[in-house]
């Protein structure tokens, strides 16, 4: 008999009080008698509509069924079946918008916690987990892959199952991508996406680090050595809003800001040698999930007043909603419908305060959200001394540039077969937000696993 | 890792390193920098690439010990490695083309405008260079100057070597009687800003080198930004070479402020 009650099982977590002054994880996880009676409340339908709306279809009624069977390992291997990072997918997937917003539970009341179980499930399994000898028969086809975060790592974990010899070229001195130099510790633990991605070692792929693909090597180069080549470079570079005073010291993009705290670990310095400057008075820019890390990660390193400041209201927030929920019970401020226009600095250029002007909401725009119109005359100034602004992030072009046969949008994305990732150029893959812009974790690895498939199919026809 | 195979102390806070990193010394170009990491507990720090090999696949680093990771690095010695090091980084600096250069190199930035003189005397450019120094010990790279410059000029601000005072004095004299189509200006902030002013007065198209503060060095956090002709650029991508005449110099000197008390932080400098 499924269990009946109308509402999840709530997340043991921090007390607001006390996590906002530490970098430990926020959500503590659920205990395996909180797992049971969650994993009851699945109906295990037949026609599983949930799993529609996973982009890489984990087929959650059977691993549901095997924490009812106490098989967690069992669990995973199904959930391992078609997602390869299932600690990281349970902690940062919009499950909200995806498989719980199609659970039949969630017409009447709130939907099963899948994103919860799936965590607790990845969870167990990766505090047991030991490297197996592998059954996979090796081919003697190469893949690169172009980028190690959610994209490159999906591709790079499906190919390497299908026994090729795949290796992942990374810019920077750690693989993750936004995994490790944006989402902070306390929202997703770095030690834990470090394990995460030893499972893909574990399969057999490699991962070259320090390697920046248009420098170091091009396409080109790589499809010399390579039988195929997918880029999953993302969307790393940051966007400002060019109003003045925005190169006074004090204003960072929030990559820069996130990267020194998560990928350097500047919340330890001085044991670490990479500082990070927050002041006492913090402004956030932007209302998306990365400036609600921005905003935490300030009030985490000992800022007073954290304000995000945001141009439409709470309704059009683009972050999550249990995001929006952990920053307000950690004392940040929303200052909503309101827009920089300018910001002050002091004779040694350091930020000396932002003025805003008030917004009100006109009519429906493109994205059919309600655009947000000034009110002329509205303008006051709030005292900060440090600004973040979060307003988004574009593609990278160094690959653009150093590849000119590779077609690519007027914004910078690169231009793709949507049902195969394949790009203008034969061989060459491409997913991600470098593709589709800044878009979710979730979706990364969904057009990853899709360009594996691809891939595949294209070596073999070879 | 990444093996020290050489080190040289140039004088007495500037060191030289030459790095096992072949894959970047075959395509490293002049203008380009490299990103480097000590240890898994250190900062990543640009410098620019100062020489490459490419058949012995080395880099040649110089750096002045000025900061912790500087500091850090210059105790390192020959067999040592790195833990990480990246490049070649930035866009390449634009040689072709000139017939007669001057290159000026300001302390340590004598150390990144070699190279510059040395890729336009290979291409059969004539090249001067004017050196500045603070004082006659901190002279680096003089026999290596004078292999590749047609004529070189030091100065020093106390006159222990060279003619005394600054490096615009003897270009303000060069230019009376030649006729330079290209000048290179490396080294402090304050010094490219006067090359330049110079420069424009005359209308002599002048590159600069910046070097500002970086994270990734790929375009990604975007802490290096400097102001040109009134836009922002990124120095790690659309640079670190710039239009002299079009930097606002004043910006990116208080810009470079941002971290001087974090760089000397006592209980930082005392751990190693």
């Amino acid at each position: 008999m499924p269990n009946m009650k109308a509402t999840k099982n709530d997340m043991p977590e921090q007390n607001p009080e006390i996590r906002n002054k530490n970098f430990s994880e926020v959500a503590l996880g659920y205990t395996k008698e909180l797992a049971l009676d969650e994993a009851l409340r699945c109906l295990q339908c037949k026609h599983k509509p949930c799993v529609s709306g996973c982009p890489v279809n984990v087929d959650i009624p059977a691993f549901i069924s095997e924490i009812i069977n106490d098989d967690i390992i069992k669990a995973y291997e199904i959930i391992k079946g078609t997602n390869s990072l299932p600690a990281i997918c349970g902690r940062v997937c919009p499950q909200e918008s995806q498989c719980e917003m199609l659970c039949v539970r969630g017409i009447k009341h709130e939907p099963v916690a899948i994103g919860r179980l799936e965590r607790y499930v990845a969870d167990y399994a990766l505090s047991r987990y030991e490297k197996k000898p592998s059954s996979i028969i090796r081919k003697e086809r190469k893949v690169a892959i172009v980028g190690g975060g959610p994209a490159g790592l999906t591709c790079a974990g499906d190919l390497a199952g299908l026994g090729y010899d795949v290796t992942i070229f990374e810019a920077f001195h750690e693989a993750g991508g936004v995994l490790v130099y944006g989402i902070p510790e306390f929202r997703l633990p770095k030690q834990l996406v470090k394990k995460e991605i030893s499972t893909l070692i574990d399969l057999g792929v490699d991962i070259k680090t320090n390697m920046v693909i248009g420098r170091i090597l091009d396409i080109k180069e790589l499809l010399n050595d390579f039988d195929a080549v997918f880029i999953g470079t993302g969307a790393g570079l940051p966007k400002f809003m060019n109003i003045d005073g925005e190169n006074y010291n004090g204003v960072y993009s929030s990559n820069e800001f996130l990267t020194r705290i998560n990928l350097m670990k500047a919340y330890q310095f001085p044991l670490v040698d990479t500082p990070v400057k927050v002041g006492k008075n913090v402004a956030v820019v932007g209302g998306g999930n990365v400036a609600m890390d921005a905003a935490r990660s300030a009030k985490r390193l000992g800022a007073e007043n954290v304000y995000i400041i945001y141009r439409r209201s709470e309704k059009e927030l683009p972050a999550r909603e249990e995001e929006v929920h952990h920053a307000k019970q950690e004392g940040i401020i929303f200052n909503m419908l309101l827009n920089p226009t300018k910001i002050l600095g002091d004779s040694e250029g350091n930020v000396a305060g932002i003025e805003c002007i008030r917004m009100e909401l006109g009519e429906p725009d493109s994205s059919g959200r309600r655009s947000p119109v000034p009110i002329i005359g509205s303008e006051y100034t709030i005292d900060v001394d440090t600004v973040i602004m979060a307003i988004g992030q574009t593609p990278n072009p160094l690959i653009k540039n150093t590849t000119k046969e590779l077609e690519t949008q007027k914004w910078g994305g690169i231009i793709v077969n949507e049902a195969t990732m394949a790009t203008s150029i034969e061989g060459v893959y491409a997913g991600g937000d470098i593709v589709t812009g800044a878009a979710t974790v979730i979706l990364a690895m969904g057009a990853g696993k899709k360009a594996a498939k691809a891939i595949d199919l294209y070596i073999q026809s070879k | 890792m990444y093996e020290i195979v050489e080190k040289r102390v140039l004088n007495e806070n500037v060191k030289l390193m030459k790095i096992n990193a072949p894959l970047i010394a075959k395509k490293a170009m002049p203008g380009q920098f490299i990103i480097l990491r000590i240890d898994d507990k250190g900062e990543r720090i640009p410098l620019t690439v100062a020489d490459y090999d490419r058949e012995a696949g080395l880099i040649t680093i110089i750096f002045q010990e000025v900061g912790l990771t500087t500091i850090r690095l210059g105790k390192l010695e020959k067999g040592d490695f790195l833990l990480d090091f990246v490049g070649p980084l930035g866009t390449p600096s634009h040689l072709e083309g000139y017939k007669h250069a001057c290159v000026i190199g300001g302390g340590l930035g004598t150390a990144i405008a070699y190279p510059q003189a040395k890729a336009l005397h290979e291409l059969g450019c004539q090249v001067d260079m004017i050196n500045g120094f603070r004082n006659k010990d901190l002279i680096i790279l003089e026999e290596e100057c004078k292999s590749v410059a047609d004529n070189l000029y030091i100065t020093t601000d106390d006159g222990s070597n060279g003619t005394k005072g600054f490096v615009t004095d003897i270009l303000k004299e060069q230019i009376q009687h030649k006729t330079y189509d290209l000048v290179i200006a490396i080294g402090p902030l304050i010094m490219m800003k006067f090359v330049s002013k110079l420069t424009k007065e005359h209308n002599i198209k002048t590159i600069v080198s910046m070097n500002p503060v970086m994270v990734d060095g790929t375009g990604m956090c975007g802490g290096c930004r400097v102001t040109v002709d009134g836009k922002t650029k990124f120095a790690c991508v659309d640079g670190p070479d710039f239009d002299g005449h079009l930097v606002d110099f004043d910006e990116a000197m208080m810009r470079q402020k941002m971290y001087k008390k974090e760089e000397n932080h006592k209980c930082n400098l005392e751990k190693y």
